[in-house]
């Protein structure tokens, strides 16, 4: 049976039609953020200039993608279909008469529902790697910039350890399939996912040390929130079974988390050296504050212009690595979504058909733009102050 | 200066040796030292069979023993047969010794790939100079370009140029190899035909044809990041005190920028050079893979992907022992390049 095929305007218009619920949501935002702006501080300054304004609506796209992911694809992502096998794009499938709009891939699968759902698989690990990145990198870095001495020593070289490997050879290392046999994985995980629990804690017990009203309430929230993620996410214990990540994910998370918290400590520990030389810090130090509470209720808060621009790069940082590994068949599912093992899929058949490899390439390059544009308008804004 | 430099390399070879530690704990994880085994025995060996292999093949010695043995400081042992005592070679094609000698890293052995059935040196070398052609044709492309737009977009800061590289260095940084390696592929070599989409030719003499794709694949994603640290080093350059009296001289501009402001500027720019080494280490990986280049990269996956442990070893030491060396001469040309700073 031949198969039928719609015009490449329809494709466009079709394409557009699909990503409606983003559009509306995108409109909310950003008229709802242009009409606030003098009120929002940073971040409506970034509706100053239309680096920022790109940025904004580039993320915002992608994030509303992934939510609304489900109501965007017209297929399943992992749904063979066996007659739309290297469709061309705008094929029509027949049973359904639904379009293929970006075409089939040699699986036979919808390559703009992959694209559209390879979007949830990004913005849930990339940016969730991050923050637990920054929790360890902070949580690290402050102590070995205050103090200095031995312990700087020591963590500086444990940090310059992991930067001199090079990251592929690290991830070969940590996340082969063999490696989930063992404890490795798991071991770290657990050693990081302690980082965040550790680190409210002593936010609060510095800050509240002396009202035991609110510093009871404030770490019995954060124990019990973070021994309930933390018994989810490590032992895959959660006693509510709605936490719960797959091992193979966890494998690509803590190897993201390893790879990219040494950077972070190392902007952290110069930032703190900077800082610490301050006279509101040494003026918190005549008034006999715990070295805790400087770093992290003087320093930290005077720290975050940089460690926000830092972060949203890193964000993109991730997400290049994340592609990295679905790229060489690492750590995620040979049929996942992502972006990165669709563009290596692709890769290989670029000689016979090239619509496959577009969208998911044209899909990472964006979202890192976005994100690369955001942080830069946004050192721009903080560099006014 | 000369203590400085002592102590850094000392540095470098503590790290060295934890860094092997670490890939050799790695490699040598139960489940890689089965999946070495089953790659080299027969199909559907019994596990009995694949476990007297790794025994035989010394791989159940004590860990440290092992690390020792490669590191050569402690004699390698051949096969001895247990009821006749005859000794044979460990590997046949590495040429391994017949009788217990010290043979590791610092004897100058890197020891026998599994996979490809040679010695690491035989295999490593030759790689890294396909790979050295490769890097040196990257940066004779990147550095000159990059530094060119970073000069431009710096030389009158907020300019309709300056923002029109600015977006497009920016744009650059976020191109990964294995995306711009399909999109150059998709338009030079499918579209336009104008250029091989493989590299695997290149390997007996490169050519225009078959080699730029890989070329422009690496440096792309280098050239917006060092463009915009030449960038921002440019704008501070040329607020500078000197280069206002340099104007109110009544020098022309573009005498200025290039007797006065070019040098201070491309003091910073040396630096990020030389630390985007371990960067393209990455790409080179990703790059070769992808253009099917028998490189250093490609030994590396292969090496990888079949828990060569030697060869994985070897690979490591190269990779670290560039990412640390390139460092080092960073810090040290700085110093040169600046003499307001000293190194202590």
């Amino acid at each position: 049976m031949q198969t039928e095929y719609i015009s490449a305007f329809d494709v466009v218009l079709g394409v557009l039609w699909r990503f409606w619920p983003v559009w509306a949501a995108l409109i909310l935002v950003m008229g709802a953020s242009f009409a606030y702006k003098k009120r929002l501080g940073l971040y409506g300054q970034l509706f100053d200039s239309g680096v920022g304004i790109a940025g904004v609506f580039i993320c915002l796209f992608w994030l509303f993608t992934a939510i609304f992911a489900s109501t965007i694809s017209p297929f399943d992502p992992l749904a063979q279909v066996s007659v739309m096998k290297d469709t061309l794009p705008g094929a029509i499938e027949p049973a359904s008469k639904l379009v293929y709009y970006f075409g089939g891939d040699k699986l036979a699968r919808d390559v703009f529902s992959r694209m559209v759902y390879g979007s949830q698989i990004v913005l849930i690990i990339a940016p969730a790697a991050t923050g637990f990145a920054l929790m360890v990198g902070i949580t690290l870095g402050l102590p070995a910039g205050y103090y200095g001495g031995k312990i700087d020593t020591l963590l500086s070289f444990l940090a310059n350890l992991v930067l001199a490997f090079p990251v592929i050879l690290l991830f070969y290392l940590l996340v082969t399939p063999g490696i989930m046999d063992t404890p490795i994985p798991y071991g770290m995980a657990g050693l990081f996912f302690l980082f965040p629990i550790i680190f409210f804690c002593v936010l609060f017990w510095t800050r509240y040390k002396k009202r035991p009203d609110r510093l009871y309430i404030l770490l019995g929230i954060t124990l019990v929130l973070g021994g309930w993620i933390y018994a989810g996410l490590v032992f895959d214990k959660d006693p509510l079974h709605i936490v719960h990540i797959d091992p193979n994910q966890l494998n690509i998370f803590v190897a993201v988390v390893f790879a990219s918290s040494p950077g972070v400590f190392r902007i952290v520990r110069g930032l703190t050296m900077d800082i610490k030389t301050r006279d509101y810090v040494a003026a918190a130090q005549t008034r006999g504050e715990s070295p805790w509470y400087i770093m992290l209720w003087e320093i930290l808060p005077n720290a975050r212009g940089p460690l926000i621009v830092d972060a949203c790069l890193r964000i993109g940082y991730t997400t290049i690595l994340l592609g990295t590994l679905g790229y060489f068949g690492l750590g995620l599912a040979p049929e996942s979504p992502d972006w990165g093992t669709a563009i290596k899929d692709a890769s290989r058949l670029l000689r016979s058909f090239i619509h496959p490899a577009l969208p998911p390439t044209i899909a990472l390059m964006s979202f890192v733009l976005g994100l690369n544009l955001l942080a830069d308008s946004l050192r721009e804004q903080s560099m006014k102050d | 200066m000369f203590s400085f430099i002592a102590r850094r390399i000392g540095t470098i070879l503590l790290t060295m040796l934890c860094l092997t530690l670490v890939v050799f704990f790695l490699v040598n994880l139960e489940p890689n030292l089965k999946k070495l085994a089953i790659s080299q025995t027969e199909m559907h060996t019994p596990a009995d069979q694949l476990e007297s292999w790794l025994v035989n093949h010394g791989y159940r010695q004590n860990f440290f023993l092992r690390y020792g043995q490669w590191l050569g400081v402690l004699p390698k042992h051949p096969i001895t047969d247990p009821a006749t005592g005859k000794t044979t070679q460990r590997f046949s094609f590495c040429n391994d010794p017949t009788e217990p000698q010290f043979s590791g890293v610092l004897q100058g052995d890197f020891g026998c790939s599994t996979k490809f059935k040679t010695t690491v040196a035989a295999k490593l070398f030759p790689a890294l100079g396909a790979t050295g052609l490769l890097m040196f044709w990257v940066l004779a492309v990147m550095v000159p370009i990059s530094l060119l737009i970073g000069i431009l977009a710096g030389m009158r800061e907020g300019s309709r140029t300056d923002r029109v590289l600015s977006v497009a260095s920016i744009a650059s940084t976020a191109t990964p190899e294995y995306v711009s390696g399909v999109i150059f592929t998709v338009i030079f070599a499918s579209w336009l035909g104008w250029l091989n989409g493989s590299a695997a030719s290149a390997s007996q003499g490169i050519t225009f044809y078959n080699f730029t794709l890989p070329v422009i694949t690496l440096a792309i994603y280098g050239i917006g990041y060092i463009a915009r640290m030449t960038r921002a080093s440019m704008v501070e350059v040329m607020t500078q005190q000197y280069i206002r009296t340099a104007r109110l001289k009544g020098l022309s501009f573009s005498s200025v920028v290039i007797k006065h402001a070019l040098r201070n500027a491309l003091i910073a720019p040396f630096t990020v050079i030389m630390l985007q080494f371990p960067w393209l280490l990455t790409g080179v990986v990703i790059v070769e893979v992808m253009f099917r280049y028998q490189g250093f990269g490609y030994t590396l996956v292969e090496a990888a992907g079949n828990n060569d442990i030697d060869l994985l070893l070897g690979c490591s030491l190269v990779s670290v022992f560039i990412v640390l060396i390139t460092q080092l001469i960073s810090d040290v040309g700085y110093a040169f390049l600046n003499p307001r700073i000293r190194v202590q």
